[in-house]
Parts: C-alpha cells; sequence; structure tokens
C-alpha cells in the first residue's frame, strides 16, 4: 500500500477535483490518496466524489482554510 | 440508466466552451463517463490551436473584456483551456467531431486534434451517447 500526495494550495475550480480523480485512475486498490488544497467547494465535493465511486473517505482535516482529505482507492 | 453526461458543444464563445469543459471534467472527476460533440462554431475550437480563440459572448469589447478576463483567470489561478481538455482526455473523456459541420465549413481532419478526436459521427452517435446518459446539455 503507498499513499499518493497531492497538493492543490492555490488551485481553483474544479483542478482539486479533477487531480484527484487523475491520482486515484493511476492507484492500485488499496492505495491511500491524500489530497491538499484551499478551494472551499472542493473540500466538500472531493468526499462527494469519492462516496459516488464507492470509495471510503478516510478523514477530512481543517487546517484554518487548508484542508486534508485522505481516500482509500 | 448509465452514469454519463454528454455535451453538445455548439457554441465556440470562450466562456461557453470553458464552461463545456469544466462541467465535463466534473462529470469525469464524479466518476461519470462523459461525451463531448462538437459541431457548428463548437468545431470550431476543435481546429489547431483555436481551442481559446473564440470571443466572449457578452461584454467582448474588440478584444478587451476577453483580455481582462483571461488576465483575471490568471490571477484567480483558474486552469487553461489547454490544460482541461488535457485532463479530459487523460481521465478517458470522448471526444466527438461532427462531420457534417466539416463538410459544410470545409473543415478537414487534418485541420483538426486528430490526435484526441474520438470519433467524426453525426446525429445518430450524439442520439446514441445521449440515450445512455443521465446528464445531457447543449451549450
Amino acid at each position: 500500500m503507498t499513499e499518493i500526495k497531492i497538493d492543490c494550495m492555490g488551485q481553483n475550480c474544479p483542478v482539486p477535483l479533477v487531480e484527484t480523480r487523475k491520482a486515484l485512475k493511476k492507484a492500485a486498490v488499496g492505495d491511500v490518496v491524500e489530497v491538499t488544497g484551499n478551494h472551499s467547494s472542493s473540500k466538500k465535493e472531493i468526499p462527494m466524489a469519492a462516496r459516488a465511486m464507492g470509495l471510503e473517505v478516510l478523514d477530512v482535516k481543517e487546517d484554518g482554510e487548508r484542508w486534508t482529505i485522505r481516500i482509500r482507492r | 440508466m448509465a452514469e454519463k453526461a454528454t455535451i453538445v458543444v455548439q457554441s465556440g464563445e470562450f466562456d461557453k466552451v470553458f464552461s463545456a469543459l469544466i462541467i465535463a471534467n466534473g462529470a469525469l472527476a464524479m466518476g461519470m463517463e462523459a461525451s463531448m460533440f462538437f459541431t457548428f462554431w463548437g468545431l470550431q475550437c476543435l481546429r489547431k490551436g483555436h481551442l481559446d480563440k473564440g470571443p466572449l459572448s457578452k461584454m467582448h469589447m474588440l478584444g478587451l473584456g476577453k483580455w481582462m478576463i483571461k488576465r483575471r483567470m490568471k490571477k484567480a489561478n483558474v486552469a487553461s483551456m489547454d490544460r482541461m481538455l488535457d485532463d479530459f482526455v487523460e481521465l478517458g473523456g470522448k471526444l466527438m467531431a461532427c462531420d457534417m459541420t466539416m463538410e459544410l465549413m470545409g473543415i478537414k481532419k487534418e485541420d483538426l486534434r486528430d490526435d484526441i478526436i474520438t470519433d467524426y459521427c453525426a446525429v445518430g452517435s450524439y442520439i446514441q451517447e445521449a440515450r445512455e446518459s443521465s446528464i445531457t446539455l447543449f451549450i
């Protein structure tokens, strides 16, 4: 199992969502994708996308405007 | 119904094609399939080097409006249309080019982004995609 980190700090719609999907597509089953950013809508839409694809959202952490979401492929 | 979005891109204006690409990428990112069918003015955008060359649909002001929007987009760190098209292709989106428009406007395959176009087709193919889609839009 590997942990794939993607940095979307400062990125706007739809980049954090798209980059998360690209990382999930490349990941192997069981891998964890961790995405960090500060685009506010993506904080709720990335977990929404993960759940729609039947994936487990491990956690959503917030530190001011910055958020970190971990998803298991 | 399949989890798929099919978008007809009939407009060639910068802001409309931009919206179409955002929605199409959003659908792919949310785990759906996505197809874009380019026709009429929309097809002009699939000509090599023409993706973001259309005018604004409002307040173009001989290019001044577009220049301002592009500057603001850069400032807001909004992705370029070229990047969004690359992402769309990378995530498995289908690009369909209307062959009737090509004939009508004298556009040849070699004028278009043949490297990424999935299919040269007509209305029947759009309907076939749309009937399998839960979202279909005309932009």
